[in-house]
């Protein structure tokens, strides 16, 4: 950061106007840039959208495998305007947001205590690694038969599923973080504290967030399989809905729905793990 | 010296582990607990034994992993060649990438009601679902890889007058072959999920998931632990068998950080 300050202070004064122009011109090209990028964005629907359109008004394939791109269009528009979307959509994030928090911060806890401490790590590892064997989707019949079908059921699969990966790259990332800065702040004769705040957890932050994002992509594919599995709401379970009764727009409205959210949320993660791994990118630099 | 501080952290592992084995016999024993959510662990052994001695959990079995191997090997053979196609042509790359990393974006699970829709509920659709989510990483890794060919061997290719061909293979797939790898790796773990949520939701046909299904309606704790018991060491041995495959393929690279 403080280099890149320091680049736009140093650089050539000249007149007003003349700075006025560049500016501009820098403007309109990264404007033109993401013109193009949108225009090659473009041309993948512009060849699939109009086959999509002239086959099916052609009933070259039946509704049930296939609907008219304009009916999901109107699907999408009907269920957004009843709620019908944001009531199931509602229902999962709350979820997710749950399950996930639940599962996020046991395994800070847990990935934490295994990273600093060696005996720590030698009495929970193993248990550890058997029960992260079995991915979280394939847990639920078990929980369903000790847990029911119940609000419990969803956030015990999601909370696990997000545990797993926050545990691995926690321990992972405090417990690997490089020796020669331990050794610096040994000869700062740091406190136990001290070493914590000023050289292990700035270190062990980035693989800390890489967990968190893993965590919450697990913590969809999970919710998305419980609410397939065991729900009479939520996306999830619009997707079974849809398929029972062969309404396909519903179950490629509840697909978009499902991507969006997890498109949004990945993104935001990621445009927070970036910022936070600067100061490793101008390490390299 | 370093061999018994080897054992002492054996020794502690095996702690929790056992004592909540011991927890579960006495709890399952005493009665404190319903037998039916925690049926005692020789009631599962027994179960075990009966399963095996029948031939029906190894047909099951069976069955799962010749799924898993076939839509594993269409999905990353797949992968492969999209991988290909997106990392090598820049074009291919602009119109395509963004719409696959937003469809990447689609929890896995959540295809199988389409893909059920288009395909029923057989073998093929089984497939074509474990083959989906096994060439999702491998396309993005491989594309990973080749992107992040160092210019110097691709000047070196160009010193050499290396045709398209020619630069595939001995340029571009030796660079990216690590990231391949690690993509496979995922693919092979990716697809064992699959295989498993593929038999949960389409249970149709012989299976560990469609054995885990049965034994959830007929509320057999036994079976189902059982086959979770399965599903958990299988894919256990594919994720060591293939970090073992890794270290022997490029033994210069260190530990793969997989999650």
């Amino acid at each position: 950061m403080s280099d890149a300050a320091l680049r736009t202070t140093l650089e050539p004064r000249t007149t007003a106007v003349a700075g006025f122009r560049r500016i501009s011109g820098r403007v309109s090209a990264a404007v033109l840039r993401q013109l193009t990028k949108l225009g090659w964005l473009l041309i993948l629907p512009a060849i699939i959208l109009p086959i999509w359109i002239v086959g099916t008004n052609h009933g070259w394939l039946p509704e049930q495998i296939l609907p008219r791109p304009q009916d999901v269009l109107h699907t999408l528009r009907d269920m957004l305007a009843s709620g019908e979307l944001a009531q199931h959509a509602g229902y999962s994030l709350r979820r997710v947001a749950f399950g996930f928090g639940i599962g996020a911060a046991a395994g800070l806890i847990t990935g934490s205590a295994m990273g600093l401490s060696r005996r720590v790590d030698d009495y929970v590892r193993p248990l550890f690694t058997a029960i992260a064997q079995v991915p979280a989707p394939a847990w639920i019949p078990l929980a369903m038969l000790l847990l029911g079908i119940g609000e419990g059921l969803k956030i015990v699969v999601i909370a696990k599923a997000a545990f797993v990966p926050v545990v691995m790259n926690t321990s992972a990332g405090i417990g690997n973080v490089p020796r020669a800065f331990i050794e610096v702040g040994e000869t700062f004769r740091f406190t136990s504290l001290q070493m914590l705040r000023h050289v292990v957890l700035p270190g062990a932050i980035p693989p800390i967030f890489t967990g968190l994002r893993y965590g919450l992509t697990h913590a969809w594919i999970a919710l998305v399989s419980v609410e397939l599995l065991a729900s009479s709401e939520g996306l999830g379970y619009l997707l079974v809905w849809g398929r029972q009764m062969f309404w396909l727009d519903t179950v490629l409205v509840a697909m978009i729905v499902i991507g969006v959210i997890g498109f949004v949320s990945d993104k935001i993660l990621a445009v927070i793990e970036t910022g936070l791994q600067r100061w490793r990118i101008d390490d390299v630099q | 010296m370093s061999s018994s501080a080897a054992l002492g952290s054996l020794g502690r592992g095996l702690v929790l582990p056992i004592g909540l084995l011991l927890t579960w016999e006495v709890a399952s024993h005493s009665g404190l607990v319903n037998r039916q959510f925690l049926p005692p662990l020789e009631h599962v052994g027994a179960t075990a034994w009966q399963e095996l001695a029948s031939g029906e959990l190894l047909e099951a079995l069976a069955a799962s992993l010749r799924r898993d191997l076939l839509g594993f090997v269409f999905g990353s053979g797949a992968g492969v060649l999209i991988g290909l196609l997106l990392g090598l042509s820049t074009i291919a790359d602009r119109v395509v990438m963004t719409w696959f990393n937003g469809l990447k974006q689609i929890a896995l699970l959540a295809w199988i009601p389409l893909i059920s829709l288009w395909f029923g509920f057989d073998e093929m659709a089984k497939v074509v679902f474990i083959g989906l989510a096994a060439a999702i990483p491998v396309i993005l890794n491989l594309v990973e890889g080749i992107h992040a060919t160092s210019r110097k061997l691709v000047e070196v290719g160009e010193v050499f007058r290396f045709n398209r061909v020619q630069f595939i293979l001995y340029v571009y797939l030796p660079a990216a072959m690590p990231s391949l790898l690690t993509g496979l790796h995922l693919a092979l773990i990716y697809a064992w999920l699959a295989t498993i949520g593929a038999e949960y939701f389409m249970a149709a046909g012989p299976g560990i998931g469609g054995i885990i299904i049965a034994g959830r309606e007929r509320f057999d704790m036994d079976l189902v632990m059982l086959g979770i018991l399965v599903v958990g060491s299988v894919g256990f041995l594919v994720d060591r068998g293939a970090s073992w495959l890794e270290r022997r393929l490029i033994p210069w690279r260190a530990a793969s950080a997989l999650a």
